[in-house]
C-alpha cells in the first residue's frame, strides 16, 4: 500500500468535516428544542425548507438581500413561537412518542402550506458565494463549503457562549435538567420556551440559506433532518458540544464510507451507514457522547 | 325479561352477527362492488389495517416504538416472491406463511438491541433497519431475480388452480388472509403473551420483578409484529399493486402505518381498521368536499397541498384531544347510543 | 359487551355498504366526445418538472379542439387526477378512469411515472388499455409480442444510452475513437437509473470504452462523495442519469470539484430548464439529449400562441415555460395521442375510440417526415413508425447545450444503435415471458 493516495484521504476527510459542520448547525436546532420541550422536532426539516422558501420568494419579488434576511428572520421567529404555543404547550407531559408524532403532523402542515403559498418550483438561492474549488497543495476543497463551514462554525460558537455564559442559556439548561427545581427557583418557563424556539427559528434560517444555496431550494431540503438524527444520537440530544462533535463524526464517516466502503459493496451506502454507526454507538454509550443518562421508567 | 339489550349480549347472538357480517364481506361485497372500489379502496384498506395490526402489537401492546414497518413489509414481499419463484410447487398460502416467517426472523434480529436501548433511541434502531434493508433489496439483484429495476411481480396468483388475478380473486385472497390473521392475533393478545406485553409496556421494571421475562417478551413482540407486517407487505406487492420495488416500502410507508396506529388507537386491534379506513378514505372525502364547495377553482396541486396540511393538522388535533384514537371516539358514540336505547327501553317498561 | 360489538361492526358495515351502493353503472349514452384521462402530478418533489409538461399537453389538445374542431369532428374531453408521482395514487387514478366517462371509453392511458407504469403493466393488459410512456418505461416492452399493451414510445432508455455514446463518438471523431475512452455514468439509484446498465455494458464491449457506474442515492441532494470519486477517476465524459433535484446538484457539485461541465451529458430526464436553472451560472456548457428540443420558433408554437395563449385558454402557469423542453415534451405526447386516435378513427370510424382499437392504431402508427411537416413540428419531433416488434418507433435524439439562460440545439438527430440493442431487448422480453408464463403473440399476424 505504498502509493496509497494520502492526499485524497485527507481531502475526503476534510470535505466530510466541512459537511459535518453544516450538519451540526441543523442538529443544534434540534438540541435547542429538545432542551426546551423535550421532543425530537421532526418538523425542523420543514422549518428549514420554509425559511429558505420564504427567503427566495421575497428575493424573487425584488426585495434586497438584507431586507429579505430580516423579514425571513422575523417570520421564522414568529412561526417558531406560534408552534411552541399551539402545538407543544398542550402536549406537555405526554409520552415522547406522542410529541414526536405531533411534530410529524406539524411537518406536514408546514410543508403543505409553504408549497401552497409559495409554489413547488425549484429555486436557486444565490448567496453571492461562487462555488469553485480552492487548492491547498495537493488537496482541493470547495470554496463554498469553507465559507459555509465558517458561518456555521461561528454561529455554533455564539450559541455555545449563549448557553454557558448568559443567564437565559443557563436557565434553559436548568429547565432541561430538572423542570421542577427550575420552577421552584423562579425561572419563567414560558419565556424560556419562547426564546428557545425563537433561536431554533433563527438557526433554521441560517441552515436553510446555507443548505438551500448548496443544493437548490425545494422539497428535498427536508431530508437534511434524517441525517441529523444520527448526529444527535452520537452526540447526545441535550448538548451543543455533542451536536458539534456528532456532526463532525457523522460528516467525516459519511464521506469516508461513501468513498472507500461503497465501491467494495457495489453501491452507495450513505442512506444507512451513519444510522448503523449510530446504533453501534447506542449499544456502547446509550446516551451519546455528551448527553445525560436516560432516565429509566420505573 | 328478555329485553333487546340482553338478547344482544348473548354469546350466541354475537356469533350469529359475526357470521352474517363475514358472509356479507365474503359474498355480497365482491358480487356488487365495482372494480374500482375493490382495487383502489377495499384491498389497500384491508392490507394497511393488517400492517397497522402488526405495528400496533409492537407499539401499542408491547410499547416499543418502531419506524421500520416498511422494511419488514419489504422483507415479507421479497421473501414470498422468492419462495413463489424458486419453489413453484409450494401452494400460495404456504409461500405467504414462509415469507412472513422470514420477516419475523428479521424483526427478531432488529429487536435484539432492545435489551440495552430503550424508548426513543430504539426508534433510531428501527430506522437504521429501515434504511439498511431498503438498500439491500435495491442493491443485490439476487432478491429480485436480477430484474432490470429490482422490481418484483408475482409469477402467478392461484390457489388449487383457481386463478386469483382478477380484482375479485385478489380481494378474496386479501380478505381471507386478513380475517384469519386478525382472529389469530385477537387470541394472542388475550393470552398470556399479550398480557405480559402490556405489563412490559406499562411497568417493565415491575414486570420483571414478578417474573415476566421482559427481554423474551420484547423479542416475541418484534417477531410477531414483523411477521404480520411481512404478510401485509406480500399482499401489498401481489394482491394490490402487482409490482413493487424496494422504494415502495420506504420511510413514507412506515410513517403512514404509524399514523394508522395512532389515529386508530394504540393498543387496539379493531382500531387499526378504523385508522386505515381514515387514511385511505380521507383524501377522497376531501377531494369530494372541495369539488362541492369550491367547484373547479382549486387546482389539483393546490388541493393536494391543502390536504397535506389538513392531514397534519388533524393528526395534531387527534394527539391533543383524543390520544386513544378513533376507536375511543367510536366507543364513545356507541356508548352514547346504547345509553339512549337503554333509557328508551326503560321508559317503555315503566310506561306500558 | 354489546357496545363493543357495535363499535366494531358499525363502521365496517358502513364502508362495505358504501362500496356496494356507490357502484356506479356507466351511462349508456352515445358519446359525442373522446374522453382522455390525464394522470398528472402538480405537487410533491417533482412538481416543477410536471407542471410545464401538462401545460404543453393540454395546450395542444385545446388547440385541436378549438382550431380543428376535434379529431374528425370528435372533440376531446380530458380530466386530470393528481398522483404526486406516487404509485398508489397512479393506480387509483387508473382504476377510477379506466371505464371511461359519459359513454366514451379510454383509448390510451398515460401513467406519467416510471414506477406507476410498472405497476400498471399487467392491469392495463387485463383491461386492454394501452399504456404509452414517452421516453421512459420498461424497455423490454418494445417487444409487442410479449407486451401488447405497453408502448415505450420515442426513445427508450437503451436508445438514450446509445445516442449519448454516439454523440461522444461524433465529438471524438468517429466510433473507432471511442476505444480507450473513460465514460462514467452517474445515475439515480433506482430502477429508473439502473435501466441503462445493460445497454452500456453491451456498448462498452462493442466499442471498447471503459464503462464506470456511479450510483447516487435518492434524492441526490449531496453528491460530494460521488464527484470526489470522479475527480480521482478522471473520466473523459460523464453521462448523467438524473431525476429531480439530483440534476442541478450534480452540475453544481461537478463545478465545485472542477470537472468540466461541458463534458457532462444529461439524459432525457435531466434535460429541461427546470433541471439546469437551479444550478446557477456554473451550469453554462452543460449538455443533454432530448427528443423535444427547446424553442418557440417551430410552426406549431406560432399556432398555439395565436389560438390558445392569446385567447387566454392556455394551461401555462408560468408564461416563461412556453417552449421549454418539458413544455415541448407535453406537445410531443399530445401529438402521439392525437395521431393514434386519428389512425384508429380511419379504420374504425369517426367516433370515440376504445383501448383495443387504440392498441391496433399504435402498432400501425406511422408519423413520417411529411406528416411531421404537416403538423408544424419539423425539427421538434422525430418521425415515428411503430410495429408489433417495435413499440419504440423512433430511437433518435438531438443534443442541446445550456448557455446560461437558454438551451441551444447543437446537433442534428442522432440515431441509436438499434440493430445492436434489439437482440438484447428481445432476450429480456423472452425471459419475462418465461417467468410469467406468457405465450408471445404471432409477430407475422398482420391485421
Amino acid at each position: 500500500m505504498n502509493d496509497f493516495d494520502w492526499a485524497f484521504l485527507a481531502e475526503t476527510l476534510l470535505g466530510g468535516l466541512l459537511a459535518g459542520v453544516m450538519y451540526s448547525l441543523v442538529a443544534i436546532g434540534f438540541v435547542l428544542i429538545y432542551k426546551a420541550s423535550g421532543v425530537f422536532n421532526f418538523a425542523q426539516g420543514s422549518l428549514v425548507l420554509s425559511a429558505a422558501l420564504t427567503f427566495v420568494t421575497l428575493r424573487d419579488h425584488g426585495i434586497s438581500f438584507l431586507n429579505a434576511t430580516l423579514l425571513s428572520l422575523a417570520i421564522m421567529i414568529t412561526l417558531a413561537i406560534l408552534i411552541e404555543r399551539i402545538v407543544l404547550r398542550p402536549l406537555v407531559g405526554k409520552p415522547q412518542i406522542t410529541l414526536f408524532m405531533a411534530t410529524l403532523g406539524l411537518s406536514f402542515v408546514i410543508e403543505g402550506l409553504s408549497q401552497f403559498f409559495m409554489g413547488a418550483a425549484v429555486h436557486e438561492l444565490d448567496l453571492g458565494i461562487i462555488d469553485v474549488p480552492r487548492a491547498f497543495g495537493p488537496i482541493q476543497l470547495s470554496q463554498f463549503d469553507l465559507i459555509a463551514a465558517g458561518i456555521a462554525g461561528t454561529l455554533v460558537i455564539v450559541l455555545s457562549f449563549f448557553f454557558s455564559k448568559t443567564r437565559t442559556g443557563i436557565s434553559l439548561r436548568a429547565v432541561a435538567e430538572d423542570p421542577q427545581a427550575a420552577l421552584s427557583i423562579g425561572i419563567r418557563l414560558q419565556r424560556l420556551w419562547r426564546i428557545a424556539w425563537a433561536v431554533a427559528g433563527v438557526v433554521s434560517l441560517v441552515a436553510g440559506l446555507l443548505w438551500g444555496s448548496r443544493q437548490g431550494v425545494q422539497f428535498s431540503l427536508t431530508f437534511v433532518v434524517l441525517k441529523a438524527l444520527p448526529v444527535l444520537i452520537i452526540g447526545g440530544f441535550t448538548s451543543i458540544e455533542g451536536a458539534i462533535v456528532g456532526g463532525l463524526i457523522v460528516g467525516a464517516s459519511d464521506s469516508l464510507a461513501e468513498i472507500y466502503l461503497a465501491p467494495l459493496l457495489g453501491g452507495s451506502v450513505s442512506t444507512w451507514f451513519v444510522y448503523v454507526l449510530a446504533v453501534v454507538f447506542l449499544l456502547f454509550r446509550p446516551s451519546g457522547l455528551f448527553g445525560e443518562k436516560a432516565i429509566e421508567r420505573v | 325479561m328478555s329485553s333487546p339489550s340482553s338478547i344482544l349480549r348473548r354469546p350466541f347472538t354475537q356469533r350469529v352477527l359475526w357470521a352474517l357480517f363475514l358472509a356479507f364481506l365474503f359474498l355480497a361485497v365482491p358480487k356488487y362492488s365495482s372494480d374500482y372500489w375493490l382495487n383502489a379502496i377495499l384491498i389497500p384498506l384491508l392490507i394497511m389495517s393488517l400492517a397497522g395490526i402488526g405495528l400496533n402489537l409492537l407499539m401499542g401492546y408491547a410499547g416499543q416504538a418502531s419506524l421500520g414497518v416498511g422494511a419488514f413489509m419489504a422483507v415479507g414481499a421479497y421473501a414470498t416472491y422468492n419462495f413463489l419463484l424458486r419453489f413453484p410447487t409450494l401452494p400460495l398460502p404456504l409461500s405467504l406463511l414462509l415469507g412472513s416467517l422470514v420477516a419475523g426472523v428479521i424483526g427478531l434480529l432488529v429487536g435484539i438491541p432492545s435489551l440495552r436501548i430503550k424508548g426513543f433511541y430504539l426508534l433510531a434502531t428501527t430506522l437504521a433497519a429501515q434504511f439498511f434493508i431498503e438498500w439491500i433489496f435495491s442493491q443485490y439483484g439476487w432478491f429480485s431475480n436480477y430484474s432490470t429495476s429490482s422490481s418484483i411481480s408475482a409469477p402467478r396468483l392461484e390457489i388449487f388452480s383457481h386463478d386469483l388475478s382478477a380484482p375479485t380473486g385478489r380481494y378474496l385472497l386479501t380478505l381471507s388472509v386478513v380475517t384469519i390473521t386478525t382472529f389469530l392475533i385477537l387470541r394472542l393478545v388475550r393470552s398470556q403473551t399479550g398480557r405480559s406485553w402490556m405489563a412490559i409496556r406499562d411497568m417493565d421494571t415491575a414486570a420483571s420483578v414478578i417474573g415476566i421475562s421482559v427481554y423474551a417478551g420484547k423479542l416475541r413482540a418484534f417477531f410477531v409484529s414483523s411477521a404480520v407486517c411481512g404478510l401485509a407487505g406480500a399482499l401489498w406487492a401481489f394482491a394490490y399493486l402487482g409490482t413493487v420495488d424496494a422504494l415502495s416500502f420506504n420511510l413514507d410507508r412506515s410513517f403512514q402505518v404509524m399514523f394508522i396506529v395512532i389515529i386508530g388507537g394504540l393498543g387496539t386491534i379493531f382500531g387499526n381498521f378504523l385508522g386505515a379506513a381514515f387514511i385511505v378514505l380521507l383524501p377522497f372525502l376531501l377531494q369530494y368536499l372541495a369539488g362541492k364547495w369550491f367547484g373547479g377553482t382549486i387546482s389539483a396541486g393546490d388541493l393536494t397541498n391543502l390536504q397535506r396540511a389538513f392531514f397534519g393538522g388533524l393528526i395534531i388535533w387527534f394527539l391533543i384531544k383524543e390520544p386513544k384514537g378513533l376507536s375511543a371516539i367510536v366507543g364513545n358514540v356507541s356508548r352514547f347510543l346504547s345509553r339512549l336505547t337503554a333509557s328508551l327501553s326503560l321508559s317503555h317498561k315503566t310506561h306500558p | 359487551m354489546r357496545s363493543r360489538l357495535l363499535r366494531k361492526l358499525a363502521p365496517a358495515v358502513a364502508i362495505a355498504s358504501a362500496a356496494i351502493s356507490l357502484h356506479t353503472a356507466s351511462a349508456e349514452e352515445t358519446a359525442k366526445e373522446q374522453f382522455i384521462p390525464l394522470a398528472t402530478f402538480r405537487t410533491g418533489a417533482y412538481a416543477s418538472s410536471g407542471i410545464p409538461i401538462w401545460a404543453g399537453l393540454i395546450d395542444y389538445l385545446t388547440y385541436i379542439n378549438e382550431v380543428e374542431g376535434g379529431i374528425n369532428g370528435v372533440k376531446l374531453n380530458w380530466e386530470e387526477a393528481e398522483t404526486e408521482w406516487q404509485v398508489e395514487k397512479g393506480v387509483e387514478a387508473y382504476e377510477r378512469f379506466k371505464n371511461g366517462k359519459n359513454g366514451s371509453p379510454v383509448p390510451i392511458f398515460l401513467p406519467h411515472g416510471d414506477p406507476i407504469s410498472k405497476a400498471l403493466t399487467e392491469k392495463s393488459l387485463a383491461d386492454k388499455i394501452p399504456l404509452v410512456t414517452l421516453n421512459y418505461g420498461r424497455t423490454e416492452s418494445i417487444d409487442g409480442t410479449v407486451f401488447p399493451y405497453s408502448f415505450p414510445v420515442g426513445l427508450s432508455f437503451y436508445s438514450e444510452a446509445s445516442t449519448v455514446i454516439n454523440y461522444i463518438a461524433q465529438q471524438a471523431g468517429g466510433k473507432e475513437k471511442l476505444k480507450g475512452l473513460k465514460i462514467a455514468t452517474v445515475y439515480h439509484d433506482s430502477p429508473y437509473g439502473k435501466e441503462t446498465f445493460a445497454p452500456l455494458e453491451l456498448l462498452a464491449k462493442t466499442y471498447g470504452f471503459e464503462n464506470i457506474q456511479i450510483p447516487v442515492p435518492h434524492p441526490g441532494n449531496d453528491q460530494s462523495a460521488q464527484w470526489a470519486r470522479i475527480r480521482k477517476l478522471k473520466p473523459d465524459w460523464v453521462f448523467l442519469r438524473g431525476w429531480g433535484v439530483m440534476t442541478p446538484v450534480a452540475i453544481k457539485t461537478a463545478a465545485k470539484t472542477g470537472f468540466p461541465v461541458d463534458h457532462i451529458i444529461g439524459g432525457i430526464w435531466s434535460s429541461s430548464e427546470e433541471d439546469v436553472r437551479p444550478a446557477g451560472p456554473v451550469g453554462k456548457g452543460y449538455l443533454a439529449v432530448t427528443t423535444y428540443p427547446a424553442g418557440t420558433n417551430f410552426p406549431i408554437h406560432e399556432l398555439i400562441r395565436k389560438n390558445v395563449i392569446e385567447k387566454g385558454k392556455s394551461n401555462l402557469q408560468d408564461p416563461k415555460s412556453f417552449g421549454s423542453v418539458y413544455y415541448n415534451s407535453g406537445i410531443t405526447e399530445a401529438v402521439i395521442l392525437v395521431e393514434a386516435i386519428r389512425t384508429a378513427q380511419a379504420k374504425y370510424g369517426h367516433r370515440p375510440i376504445n383501448g383495443e382499437e387504440a392498441q391496433w392504431a399504435l402498432e400501425h402508427l406511422n408519423i413520417d417526415e411529411k406528416r411531421v411537416e404537416e403538423l408544424g413540428l419539423t425539427g421538434l419531433f422525430q418521425p415515428l413508425k411503430l410495429s408489433i416488434k417495435d413499440h419504440e418507433g423512433g430511437g433518435s435524439a438531438r443534443v442541446i447545450q445550456w448557455d446560461g439562460s437558454k438551451w441551444n440545439t447543437v446537433s442534428d438527430w442522432i440515431k441509436s444503435d438499434r440493430e445492436l440493442l434489439f437482440p438484447l431487448i428481445y432476450e429480456k422480453s423472452a425471459a419475462y415471458a418465461k417467468e410469467k408464463g406468457i405465450t408471445p403473440r404471432d409477430a407475422s399476424a398482420a391485421n
